[in-house]
């Protein structure tokens, strides 16, 4: 752990977003993480991400539940809002946030742990009830906060820093959430920052549930030779499915892109994401094709990342459920108590 | 496609030039290591650090050019640079008694007698350099005490005397044959005299003086610039007229007009021919002057002296406006307004100098080329003649007391190889330490939790005070407070980042905590693909890329060593120790035993 502060200055040539803010001004305090954390990295493409798109601080709300991977909101988006809830928790926490406030953007950060164990309930139901919403799950396969013990997406035959080797297999968050109905997937990598900031921005701009399984390694417990979630042997078997480039709503799109091998998919709020597949048979709108490929790639001990399905058509939690358009802090005493006139009318529909 | 080769990091000028100041500096001072010294309050440290290397801390720590303050990195993260120069002061100010730590001077002497022309710094650094290896030193001077333009130049209210003479007394007391009031006219004579090598350190003494229409009417209240501040230092002169106009825009008109300022000046005016932006003097002294409420008044071309009664009144110039002609060249087109008169009493000419040499006979083997400047080789400051060293002002003409320092260090080493039958051009090799700050986990034998507080300003005395007495001097330095407050803004750029290639695990945690993004991981190409392709761009030309080998991904680590704040963190973050902050020593080699 660092003790000094992070000196203020910074590169002149900064560049600044739409809002005149750089990305400096998106970060928190300095993290206490192990040096060389996966984690932190997340932090970092987060950071990008957000600054990039030009979202001011006060859009985005950041929860999460408990582990180290559940520490790091306080090290990005200082002036964002925030909850860091209870162990596995944290959907609990999202959904009610989103029900009384749909115009923020929610990042929920969680764990293998927080997730795939004490979690799995809630994830799985918050996945089932469509929250709009970007879930980041940092993953390393361990659990790190205390002391390195297999975690439940430790691959079958992994082994820890002492020597214990995984009887189970892992539990593939992944495929989890393609099954359950997140209507946007994703894989990817700390260390690979190109691949991972424009899919924490597409995951921002989806409307509906985007996941985002991100390998992140645990450098103080599971990064030996035989980790599969370590730095080498995610740099090595990391398979890219799927390519993609973000265009924030209202910026020129520059890049020219081929026919055929690229698609041009434009979110609901206007912003276009660039999908280059790099394989021919493997289609991202198509669940059962994307589940065959992430399944085909683990049989080979290898990672399948990228983009790796996406749905459009989903309604989300308050399409579904008709609510009120206005979050609840703007709702006035009118909204709320519209007078006689309308109760009359509400109660003309029971005669 | 070309890619950039590994950085070698055991050149010894690689992590040399990320120490901005001290590469700056002509005598190569470690200016970080005694800035630390001065925040630990180890003045006396401090100082003998600035003694070895530029022999006149308490002096320069005045007066200095101070090249090192426009190239420290602050001034690129920052407006302003650490104020390097007072720091200096500070350590001389509040040092205690030197004489201890002062080189021993051996009674047995080695039977190498040298001769040094000139009184001033750089013939006493080569006297420095050359007594404690028992060589006999004879120092000629034409005026009546040492110090050359240091005491002829530079007013008592920006170097008090005692300053002076002190820092001048530790090189005199070792024992120098001194002839003062000796002016010497021949180098002929010089040499019959069986030197075994003679150091010119004559400086650059002729002004400049500007013979218009009514010159020679006016003459006797037209003083040339560097004259007139030599007989004010020797107390030749102790007034000046009501009214003065000083002409020219150096350092020298600044010190003439704050000079004037202080011996009865009450109007008086600095006028430049071409833009304030262009002036040569240093900012600050600049600054200093127009606090002295003196105006300067620009794109005013002298044209004639005006004379009343066969005695100078005035001047006349004509106003002009600057233009740029195809080449870029800046012409000063006359604007054909009406003059400008300015009504004086004395002029004073800050115009320039130069070098003469009138006493050194062409036909001794001592070339001088079309400037008369003598030709000489510009590492060891040899002439023509293997005996014959010039240093200073005297080897490249008007510079600065550091240069002076430096080219004396040279010549000194210079003179020494001469002296032990070796070849001058076979020189040691400067003096290097790379050594780890490691102290623990994430502990640092040095302080890298740098300060963000602006730069500190010098207290001054009042003007009621220092205007009515010339030897009153305007700054009064930082007391230890500030002095330590401005320490702290010291990025202690002398402590590298070190790279080590096979033990990096490729985490980004160096990438993800650096605050002035510094560092990328990427595909390796040529320099300049390579510097558009970093996490922010890396314009500055002047500053290197640090590559490192490639990678286990086949990527490179490329750091741009432009903004770098040698905070550690990236050292403190990363996992596996691939970063490290080892403090780069540099000392120039100097003359020793052999």
């Amino acid at each position: 752990m660092s003790y000094i502060v992070k000196p203020r200055f910074h590169h002149p040539g900064l560049q600044k977003n739409d809002l005149g803010y750089t990305r400096r001004d998106y970060e928190g305090t300095l993290t206490t993480l192990c040096g060389g954390c996966g984690h932190d990295s997340i932090s970092a493409a987060i950071i990008h991400a957000v600054h990039d798109m030009s979202l001011a601080p006060h859009q985005v709300a950041k929860v999460s539940g408990i582990g180290c991977s559940s520490k790091i909101p306080a090290y990005f988006l200082e002036r964002s809002h925030g909850f860091n809830s209870v162990h596995g928790r944290m959907p609990s926490i999202a959904t009610g946030a989103n029900l009384a406030n749909r115009e923020l953007y929610y990042l929920g950060i969680s764990g293998d742990g927080d997730t795939a164990s004490i979690g799995l309930g809630q994830f799985c139901h918050i996945v089932r009830r469509r929250i709009n919403m970007l879930y980041m799950v940092a993953n390393n396969g361990t659990y790190g906060l205390t002391k390195g013990q297999l975690s439940a997406t430790a691959d079958l035959g992994s082994k820890t820093k002492s020597g214990e080797e995984s009887q189970y297999d892992n539990i593939d968050l992944v495929s989890l959430a393609i099954d359950l109905g997140a209507s946007f997937v994703a894989r990817s990598f700390s260390g690979d920052k190109d691949q991972l900031v424009p899919l924490i921005q597409a995951g921002l701009s989806h409307r509906g549930f985007a996941f985002i399984d991100v390998i992140s390694p645990c450098v103080t417990f599971n990064n030996t030779p035989f980790s599969a979630h370590g730095y080498k042997n995610t740099w090595e078997n990391n398979v890219v499915l799927s390519e993609i480039d973000f265009v924030p709503m209202r910026k020129e799109i520059t890049a020219r892109y081929s026919a055929g091998k690229e698609k041009e998919i434009t979110l609901h709020d206007g912003s276009v994401i660039h999908l280059h597949k790099t394989s021919a048979s493997y289609d991202p709108y198509d669940r059962e094709n994307a589940l065959h490929h992430v399944n085909e790639y683990k049989k080979q001990g290898k990672i399948a990342t990228g983009l790796l399905y996406i749905n459009q058509s989903q309604s989300d939690l308050h399409e579904l459920n008709d609510t009120v358009n206005k979050p609840f802090n703007r709702l006035n005493e009118h909204d709320l108590c519209p007078g006689g006139d309308v109760l009359q009318d509400i109660n003309e529909t029971f005669m | 496609m070309s890619r950039m080769k590994p950085t070698d990091i055991s050149n010894p000028d690689y992590f040399h030039k990320v120490v901005d100041c001290q590469w700056a500096c002509p005598a190569h001072t470690p200016v970080p290591e005694y800035i630390r010294l001065i925040a630990e309050k180890r003045y006396t440290d401090a100082y003998m650090i600035n003694w070895e290397s530029n022999v006149f801390p308490g002096i320069l720590g005045r007066t200095c050019d101070r090249p090192c303050e426009p190239a420290c990195r602050r001034g690129r993260v920052e407006e302003q640079p650490v104020a390097i120069c007072r720091l200096k002061r500070v350590a001389a100010d509040y040092k205690s008694d030197i004489h201890a730590r002062l080189p021993k001077i051996p009674k047995k002497k080695n039977g190498r007698h040298i001769a040094l022309v000139g009184a001033g710094p750089a013939s006493l650094t080569v006297a420095r350099d050359l007594l404690p290896l028992g060589y006999e030193i004879t120092l000629f001077d034409r005026d009546a005490a040492s110090g050359g333009a240091m005491r002829t130049q530079i007013p008592r209210f920006r170097l008090p005397v005692e300053v002076l003479e002190e820092e001048l007394n530790y090189i005199l007391d070792m024992g120098i044959n001194c002839h003062f009031g000796t002016e010497i006219t021949s180098m002929k004579e010089l040499l019959a005299e069986d030197f075994d090598a003679i150091f010119v350190g004559t400086g650059a003494p002729l002004g400049k003086t500007l013979e218009l229409p009514g010159y020679e009417e006016a003459a006797a209240n037209i003083h040339t610039g560097i004259e007139w501040l030599a007989n004010v230092a020797f107390e030749h002169i102790d007034s000046i007229g009501e009214t003065v106009i000083v002409l020219g825009g150096g350092n020298t008109a600044m010190d003439c007009c704050r000079s004037s300022k202080r011996l009865g000046g009450k109007d008086v005016k600095v006028v430049v021919r071409s833009g304030f932006d262009e002036m040569k003097a240093s900012p600050w002294e600049i600054e200093d002057a127009m606090n002295e409420d003196i105006p300067i008044l620009n794109f005013c071309v002298p044209k004639r002296y005006l004379l009343e009664d066969g005695r100078l009144c005035g001047m006349e110039f004509e106003k002009v406006r600057r233009e740029y002609d195809e080449n870029g060249k800046r012409l000063l087109i006359p604007t054909g307004e009406d003059p400008l008169v300015l009504p004086c009493d004395d002029v004073l000419c800050a115009i320039g100098q130069d070098n003469a040499f009138p006493w050194i006979e062409r036909n001794l083997g001592i070339e001088f080329d079309r400037w008369e400047l003598p030709v000489l080789n510009q590492t060891t400051f040899q002439s023509t003649h293997e005996k014959v060293f010039f240093g200073g002002d005297a080897a490249l003409g008007p510079d600065n007391i550091i240069t002076a320092v430096a080219h004396g260090h040279a010549a000194a080493l210079s003179i020494h190889l001469l002296c032990e039958g070796e070849d001058v051009n076979d020189r040691p090799a400067d003096l290097t330490t790379l050594a780890s700050q490691k102290m623990g986990i994430h502990q640092w034998s040095y302080d890298n939790d740098i300060s963000h507080d602006v730069r500190y300003i010098v207290p001054h005395a009042s003007k009621e005070k220092t205007l009515n007495d010339i030897n009153i001097e305007v700054e009064l330095g930082f007391d230890e407070e500030l002095g330590f407050a401005e320490t702290q803004r010291c990025l202690n750029c002398d402590v590298q980042t070190v790279f080590t290639a096979k033990t990096c695990i490729e985490c980004d945690a160096c990438v993800d905590i650096c605050p002035t993004d510094c560092i990328t991981f990427t595909a390796n190409g040529a320099e300049k693909d390579l510097r558009q392709r970093l996490l922010a761009p890396a314009d500055n030309l002047e500053q290197d890329l640090y590559v490192s080998d490639s990678l286990g991904t086949g990527r490179i680590m490329a750091k741009n060593e432009d903004l770098c704040l040698h905070c550690g963190l990236c050292a403190e973050r990363c996992p596996t120790s691939a970063w490290d902050m080892q403090k780069y020593l540099f000392n120039t080699a100097k003359a020793v035993h052999t």
